[in-house]
């Protein structure tokens, strides 16, 4: 399944950071978010657009984690030439992600 | 038991007007709050007070204010914003010829000033330690502000000012110093400052809370899922936030607005633009979102509670604005048949032209197919019916990035077949870097105005 069927996420910026926070609709299923969406894989999922390695919070009670992902410098919100300068977009790429459900 | 409420009257400085009038009317509010200072905002008021030493203020404080004014005024709801941006003096002063246009008398508007370190940077009076590198050479420098704390907003308060407008304060203080005005809080109760933190930030993107930013509208199985829509986003709900003197918060928005305001909204604003969710920093607290629990309690209507904290920083966060060189970018679309290999063969035109031209990076998309994530994220798009090419450079000169929109323009006749709608602009890159500075290298000043 897609991310996009059990998750929403929700972008913002700050300086060279992007920051995306992904939300369980239903708390069974943060376990499954929790397992599947490493900071390992975000990175990967987002190599073409990002630098380094991704940072990873968990809040279990909201059934949130969030990400903070560090853009090229030359791509910080003032000097990128990107269409969406402040990469407001990527959380929606974030829910194209496929996860595997277990069983 | 006493309650405080605070309406959310803007989220950024272009912010809509008509949701925060519906708040003032219809909200019961005590406190009406705009937040209109992004983080590069001040650097380019700066650069309008800088031509005219009576601008510099948020562009839209005068037609805010002339919809909100005499509203606040009438019902004792008192309005802090840091509309102020690089002249809260100049807002005060022109909100006073407001006020007295509008015939309203005995309006108490008060201007926080003391966030301008740019001098006292200049002179090294106060030393700046960067936060990625070093700062950028100073004669590049547009601004320099402090985020300052809650307490000069505190003490306006104290000294019965009706309006407060600011320079660079950080956001959620706008919303924490009325909090901490009306329930005498100890300002070293960390938790206290905390949730009072969580509450501001929460308001303070005004929409964001109550349903903008969030609209995802999915259809399956030839129905509407429903689990993203908004509605009403036309005339979108700013939130309000009451608030006990323990911190708890109930979040709402006034009847007949549209939005949508639930754990889910929350729990996306909670986040928004967070990175250690247990660490935030700010003047006034580091304050500790990772034990908030949000919780509905009607409909468009939840509590939330938790926020914690811990001692606030030492030092404060400065943002330097400087110029940075400038930007071309130009556009031209194809359609029709074979639009993609016109658009692809005219960005490879342009690539040709603009080569060893004094440009730091060129940049081409194709808008349609993969301009925002590139290839990899884009994979499987089937080729589009219509393209339309941009071309977007940086450089340290002016008229070096007007030349990629001049190249743009250019291939209307010379490049391929059907190109159309061609347009372009240039622009100024003000950039941002943040450093910290100690805390005694701050001095907030207020200075009151009446009408």
């Amino acid at each position: 399944m897609l991310l996009h069927d059990i998750a929403h996420a929700r972008t913002g910026d700050k300086g060279n950071l992007v920051t995306i926070s992904l939300i369980a609709y239903r708390a069974e299923d943060f376990a499954l978010l929790e397992r599947a969406v490493t900071a390992e894989r975000v990175a990967a999922h987002f190599r073409e657009v990002i630098e380094g390695p991704v940072e990873r919070y968990g809040l279990p009670q909201l059934g949130a984690l969030n990400f903070v992902l560090r853009r090229p410098m030359a791509n910080s919100v003032t000097r990128s030439l990107l269409l969406d300068a402040h990469g407001k977009c990527l959380g929606s790429a974030l829910l194209a992600m496929e996860v595997e459900p277990e069983g | 038991m006493k309650r405080v409420r605070i309406g959310a009257g803007a989220g950024y400085s272009g912010d809509r007007i008509d949701p925060a009038v519906e708040l003032a009317e219809k909200g019961a509010l005590d406190y009406l709050v705009f937040e209109c200072l992004a983080e590069r905002t001040i650097a380019l008021a700066q650069k309008a007070r800088l031509r005219d030493p009576a601008a510099g203020y948020d562009p839209l404080l005068e037609e805010r204010m002339e919809a909100v004014l005499a509203l606040c005024a009438q019902r004792g709801i008192r309005i802090v914003s840091n509309m102020g941006a690089a002249n809260p003096m100049a807002a005060a002063e022109k909100t006073l010829d407001i006020a007295r246009r509008m015939g309203l008398r005995g309006v108490r508007i008060a201007a926080v000033t003391g966030d301008d370190v740019i001098e006292s940077l200049r002179s090294g009076m106060v030393t700046a330690q960067a936060l990625e590198g070093a700062l950028p050479p100073a004669a590049r420098w547009l601004s320099a502000n402090a985020y300052m704390g809650m307490t000069p907003i505190v003490d306006a308060l104290a000294a019965g000012a009706n309006v407060i407008l600011t320079g660079r304060v950080a956001d959620p203080a706008l919303f924490l110093a009325p909090l901490v005005h009306e329930f005498g809080w100890d300002v070293q109760d960390w938790n206290l400052m905390g949730q009072g933190t969580v509450v501001g930030h929460l308001l303070e993107c005004a929409g964001q809370l109550t349903g903008g930013y969030f609209a995802d509208p999915e259809w399956k199985d030839g129905r509407k899922n429903g689990r993203k829509d908004v509605p009403g986003l036309a005339r979108l709900g700013f939130p309000l936030a009451e608030v006990s003197a323990d911190g708890c918060a109930e979040f709402s928005k006034v009847e007949g607005s549209g939005g949508l305001l639930n754990r889910a909204t929350c729990t996306e604003q909670l986040l928004y633009e967070i990175q250690d969710p247990a660490a935030y920093y700010t003047p006034d607290v580091v304050a500790d979102f990772s034990g908030v629990s949000i919780e509905e309690t009607g409909r468009d209507r939840v509590r939330v509670t938790g926020g914690r904290g811990r001692a606030r920083p030492a030092t404060l966060k400065v943002s330097v604005g400087y110029h940075d060189g400038f930007i071309g970018e130009g556009q031209i679309s194809y359609a029709g048949l074979n639009a993609l290999a016109r658009a692809e063969l005219a960005r490879d035109i342009l690539a040709e032209r603009l080569a060893g031209d004094s440009l730091a990076e060129v940049r081409f998309d194709l808008i349609g197919l993969n301009s925002i994530h590139g290839a990899l994220l884009s994979r499987d798009a089937a080729v589009p019916y219509e393209i339309r090419l941009r071309a977007a450079g940086r450089a340290e000169s002016h008229a070096a990035a007007a030349r990629v929109v001049r190249e743009v323009e250019a291939l209307y006749t010379n490049g391929p077949a059907g190109g159309g709608g061609a347009s372009g602009m240039t622009r100024e890159i003000v950039a941002i870097a943040s450093a910290l500075v100690p805390r005694d290298g701050i001095s907030p000043r207020v200075e009151m105005f009446e009408a």
